[in-house]
């Protein structure tokens, strides 16, 4: 029997179409094609839930390094987030992870330059963290999807998604973006691990995630508890019957950065009970 | 038929097929034993005692096939839609979608469960980079 190039080439592709078709048939269970079906799957019911969770940071609250540090702690500790050192004792700024922290009035509200302002709101420190935007940069760059809102108003993360592009962090206004330069398991205590959280992996980009997973078991953010009392008021701002609601819309407020459109929701009162 | 310089095209054939099938000769009568994943752990037994059997979120024969998809569904349906609870579609038990919170109660065993299977079929996943895998004791016993 002779045979053509061509006809050669025709029989060996229909071959391997029907050779590959017919393991692949074989092998394919229907979950991988459709996946689970939304009566497989619900939600916890004692999970807390939100139209649009916002939180207020009351700066009069905040009086000592230990209720910053016990609030930072807290989150820190929760979530696994590595605290990396210098030889001696300083933090390592390079390879730093952050969820929440504090910084200075000059670069939390850098659009705010009054030149005879309060001294005291001047030199205090500010606690800072995502701002779970309404329209959040870091969602709009993030090539893989990693980085999404969810229907909550939370910009939440996959990190099993995260290909280290560090986009979201060049598009966050708020430097409120860690990247992981190394493995952040060498900065976590073993004993000091959360058993219940992950931690995250070497070249992937982390933040405050709202505390998502305990919301979704009934518990307020992590911070929210540790904070000294109303420090931290976390709720559903789209409620008018809310706290956050009720204070933001009787005191005055500031937001960071508001005029870049981003829409924070994370709410500062200045002056607090004392002055409002 | 003349075989230009057969002898040394058949020396050369006969290294050839000696190196090649090298594995295979030097594996011989070495016993390459079957992975026997262990379901025999506290929380598993004490499920056996309550329910009469033992019993996973799928028939045994689903989690050995689909375990990988099934669990890849599950990250997306947690992560990105807030569901946390699976309803079994062979005992309708609900179940915490989570690998820590979830497998790894029952499967404490990591060495002797995901491992045992994994290792010999020599693929690594990579779970364990980030979550945290279950304090195994020493293994004296056996």
């Amino acid at each position: 029997m002779s045979m053509d190039r061509r006809q050669f080439l025709k029989i060996a592709g229909i071959s391997s179409i029907l050779g590959f078709g017919a393991s692949v048939a074989n092998a394919t269970h229907p979950i991988w094609v459709k996946g689970l079906d939304p009566s497989q799957v619900e939600p916890n019911k004692e999970a807390l839930t939100a139209k649009r969770w916002a939180m207020v940071v009351d700066m009069s609250k905040f009086k000592t390094d230990e209720d910053f540090k016990k609030t930072i702690d807290a989150c820190h500790l929760t979530h696994n987030v590595p605290d990396f050192r210098n030889p001696d004792g300083s933090v390592d700024t390079k390879n730093e992870i952050k969820w929440i922290w504090k910084t200075a009035y000059e670069n939390a509200f850098p659009g705010q330059p009054n030149r005879f302002m309060d001294e005291h709101i001047k030199e205090m420190p500010f606690l800072v963290l995502c701002n779970h935007c309404d329209n959040p940069p870091c969602v709009r760059v993030c090539p893989t999807k990693a980085t999404f809102k969810l229907s909550n108003g939370i910009t939440m993360q996959d990190m099993h998604r995260c290909i280290g592009c560090r986009f979201c962090m060049a598009g966050c206004p708020y430097g409120a973006r860690s990247f992981n330069w190394v493995d952040p398991r060498k900065a976590i205590k073993p004993e000091a691990e959360n058993k219940e959280y992950p931690t995250r992996t070497k070249g992937v980009v982390e933040k405050c995630t709202f505390c998502t997973e305990r919301l979704q078991i009934g518990k307020m953010p992590a911070c929210v508890e540790a904070a000294p009392k109303g420090g931290l008021i976390f709720g559903d701002i789209e409620d008018p019957n809310s706290e956050v609601r009720k204070v933001v819309s009787t005191k005055l407020t500031i937001r960071r950065k508001s005029e870049l459109g981003t829409g924070p929701a994370i709410y500062y009162l200045i002056g607090g009970s004392d002055h409002a | 038929m003349k075989l230009y310089d057969g002898g040394k095209i058949i020396i050369g054939l006969l290294i050839f097929v000696g190196i090649a099938t090298f594995p295979f000769y030097y594996n011989i009568g070495k016993v390459n034993a079957k992975p026997e994943p262990k379901v025999d752990t506290p929380a598993i037994q004490e499920w056996e005692k309550q329910y009469g059997k033992k019993e996973c979120v799928e028939s045994k024969e689903f989690m050995k096939t689909e375990h990988m998809q099934l669990i890849n569904l599950w990250r997306d349906s947690v992560v990105r839609d807030m569901n946390r609870q699976y309803i079994s579609t062979s005992n309708h038990k609900k179940f915490n979608m989570s690998l820590q919170n979830g497998c790894m109660q029952c499967h404490s065993n990591k060495k002797k469960f995901c491992d045992e299977c994994h290792n010999y079929m020599a693929v690594k996943p990579f779970c364990w980079d980030c979550h945290i895998q279950p304090k195994e004791k020493e293994e004296n016993k056996s």
